[in-house]
């Protein structure tokens, strides 16, 4: 069943150098319970994408396109419905929990804040959902009290409250952007497989956004590869990872040493992608890839390269997939 | 064995931290616990913990920054901390470091000459403003810059660019040793593998002995030759990187290890839900035994030492 459909989604934001599309042409759909990954380097519009469809974006920016959730179009809704949505129906992890939670507010406080917005409760009963949902997360509340303040907290404890308030309302879709980020390796497993039961637990969709590979592979069923604003590699994430066809993707595993690989009795130079990632201006024309792109061609630099679709669930964006079978 | 660059000898580190009553003596944070390392020349070494261990601050110690509360640190078999001022001053062009952000360690109101010549201030002979242009220039198309580059500002460069010139700065003095604090966590990974690249061109041309600082395994396992895992100030186990990652010793570094989350979608971890670290902390206990799944009666009374196990340091009783 489709939960939320996002057509022809673009968004521009006013720049120094005039307004600028930060991403173009995504389309995806996310099924009920589907786990999506969203994976690419910084400035790729991993990070918008997530703020278009909380409708959280800077207010000059333009969106264009239609996000549609159960029917209806997101970007229609005025901001009452759209308050009665964010939160309620999509809740949304933040990349630090440093700056995201309220450093002045107890985190008792911070957790029931959407609950008293959202779910008409009185205050026994919003105790009750605060004290399940501090258990739920790992922060049972005999040991952590309610009225702790963030600074009391580790970072995965505060990104466990992060959680907390993020599926307070028992959301459709949940949204994680670069939840890990921050956090130690041992930590990052810990908050990984909490996101992953919770949203095994309650039938979630989940939508994690990451530039760690690995993070994604735990995670995802699906996943997207984000290349300055667009979408360049779409599928499954067995297939994706396995049978890799753009040469962006490509180049990205092949730059991440290998943990647990040392099987090399000397070292090999790492494969970097050429180059660097285009300022927002100074996008190209055609494929933003094929300054960089070793299988680049004359078209790729005067159009766009259009979806192929390879199987059910694989689409590339480009003219010279690594693997020209289709 | 040859002497090594540098060698640590039992360092601690104590940091005082506030008072909480006006006439009660100040706590105090022992964030390194009796460090014992050797640098050989030419080499790398990593330093793996979690954040919060003490990595840092070991850095800062090499580095002469901070003065260890015990313990001394001798650099090419001089001690650091037992020489005039002056000359310690001179003695940091042989050694110099890499900082984590590229954003925050680089003055956003210098110039690229300004930033990168800088080190050169501290050399006994002094040298002409044309000298140190060509020095500059010269650094700079080593570390895959242009020569031209060298009127501009931080802030015309990207991550990866600004990352090269912190390298260009650190390596203008011709150091032995360079101490990269976290240096490549935050580029992205197709930058990040050019800048690795870059390390290992300059170490093999310069013969340069890294001490490289990271929390991130891959890395770690892919730069270096000798690895050492700290946890709350203490060397739990050291070994040869190949050692190391293929057959992990200490339980603490199979918890880093296993946490790492792996590529290969098919690869689902399984977790060990069953097993659950059986003892409390107490006073005089191993300082892991809270997290440890193997851990035994032996392990509450008595902290293990870092000693000889199969040809490697394991500091653990129960490595069978």
């Amino acid at each position: 069943m489709t939960l939320l459909k996002v057509q022809d989604l673009c968004v521009s934001l006013k720049t120094a150098y005039g307004r600028q599309d930060v991403i173009s042409n995504i389309n995806f759909c996310l099924n009920a319970g589907e786990k999506l990954g969203i994976v690419g380097e910084s400035g790729c519009g991993k990070s918008i994408t997530a703020l278009a469809l909380m409708s959280l974006l800077p207010p000059d920016s333009k969106t264009r396109g239609r996000i549609i959730l159960e029917g209806r179009d997101i970007l229609n809704l005025n901001s009452k419905e759209i308050c009665s949505i964010r939160g309620n129906r999509i809740g949304m992890i933040f990349q630090e929990p440093m700056t995201a939670l309220n450093p002045v507010k107890q985190i008792g406080a911070q957790i029931s804040e959407s609950i008293d917005l959202h779910l008409k409760l009185n205050r026994k009963q919003t105790l009750e959902r605060v004290t399940e949902l501090m258990d739920k997360v790992g922060l049972p509340v005999d040991r952590f009290g309610l009225n702790l303040y963030p600074h009391q907290l580790s970072g995965g404890q505060r990104q466990r409250v992060m959680i907390a308030m993020a599926i307070a309302c028992n959301p459709d879709i949940l949204i994680a952007d670069e939840p890990t980020t921050a956090l130690d390796v041992t930590v990052q497993e810990q908050i990984l497989n909490l996101i992953r039961d919770l949203a095994d637990s309650s039938g979630m969709a989940l939508i994690m956004i990451s530039h760690d590979l690995g993070v994604i592979a735990q995670t995802a069923q699906n996943v997207m590869v984000m290349y300055t604003g667009n979408i360049v590699e779409m599928g499954s994430t067995v297939d994706v990872y396995q049978n890799m066809l753009h040469p962006y993707t490509f180049g990205l595993f092949s730059a991440i040493p290998h943990a647990g690989s040392s099987s090399h009795l000397e070292r090999k130079r790492l494969t970097s992608i050429p180059g660097q990632v285009p300022q927002l201006h100074q996008r190209p024309i055609g494929c933003n890839f094929a300054d960089r792109c070793m299988r680049a061609s004359k078209i790729c630099k005067t159009k766009e390269p259009m979806a192929t679709r390879v199987s059910d669930h694989h689409q590339v964006w480009c003219y010279h997939p690594l693997k020209e079978k289709i | 064995m040859k002497q090594p660059l540098v060698k640590i000898e039992g360092v601690y580190k104590d940091y005082q931290l506030p008072k909480k009553y006006l006439f009660e003596k100040a706590p105090v944070f022992r964030a390194l616990h009796g460090i014992n390392l050797e640098l050989q020349k030419g080499t790398s070494f990593g330093i793996v913990g979690e954040s919060g261990c003490g990595k840092s601050t070991l850095a800062r110690i090499v580095m002469a920054l901070d003065e260890p509360t015990f313990g001394k640190v001798f650099f090419d078999g001089q001690d650091l901390f037992n020489m005039p001022k002056k000359e310690l001053r001179h003695l940091r062009r042989n050694f110099q470091m890499v900082f984590q952000d590229p954003y925050g360690s680089l003055n956003p109101r210098k110039n690229i000459l300004g930033i990168v010549a800088e080190p050169l201030d501290t050399l006994k002979e002094k040298l002409s403003f044309a000298q140190k242009k060509e020095r500059v220039a010269k650094i700079l198309v080593e570390v895959g810059l242009n020569a031209t580059d060298t009127d501009k500002f931080p802030h015309e460069f990207s991550g990866g660019q600004r990352q090269r010139i912190a390298i260009a700065r650190a390596l203008i003095t011709r150091p032995s040793l360079i101490v990269a604090d976290e240096s490549v966590s935050a580029l992205d990974v197709s930058v990040q593998a050019q800048v690795l690249n870059l390390m290992m061109d300059l170490q093999e041309k310069y013969k340069l002995t890294y001490m490289f600082i990271s929390h991130d395994l891959s890395v770690v396992e892919y730069v270096t030759d000798q690895v050492a895992v700290i946890y709350m100030g203490q060397i739990v186990e050291q070994a040869t990187t190949r050692a190391l990652f293929q057959k992990p010793l200490h339980p603490y570094t199979q918890t880093l290890l296993m946490a790492v989350p792996d590529v290969n979608p098919l690869n689902k971890k399984q977790k060990n839900k069953n097993k659950v670290p059986l003892f409390e902390k107490i006073h005089g206990s191993c300082p892991f035994i809270d997290r440890c799944i193997k851990a035994t009666k032996t392990c509450v009374h008595n902290a293990p030492e870092l000693l000889e196990n199969h040809g490697r340091l394991v500091a653990c009783f129960n490595t069978d």
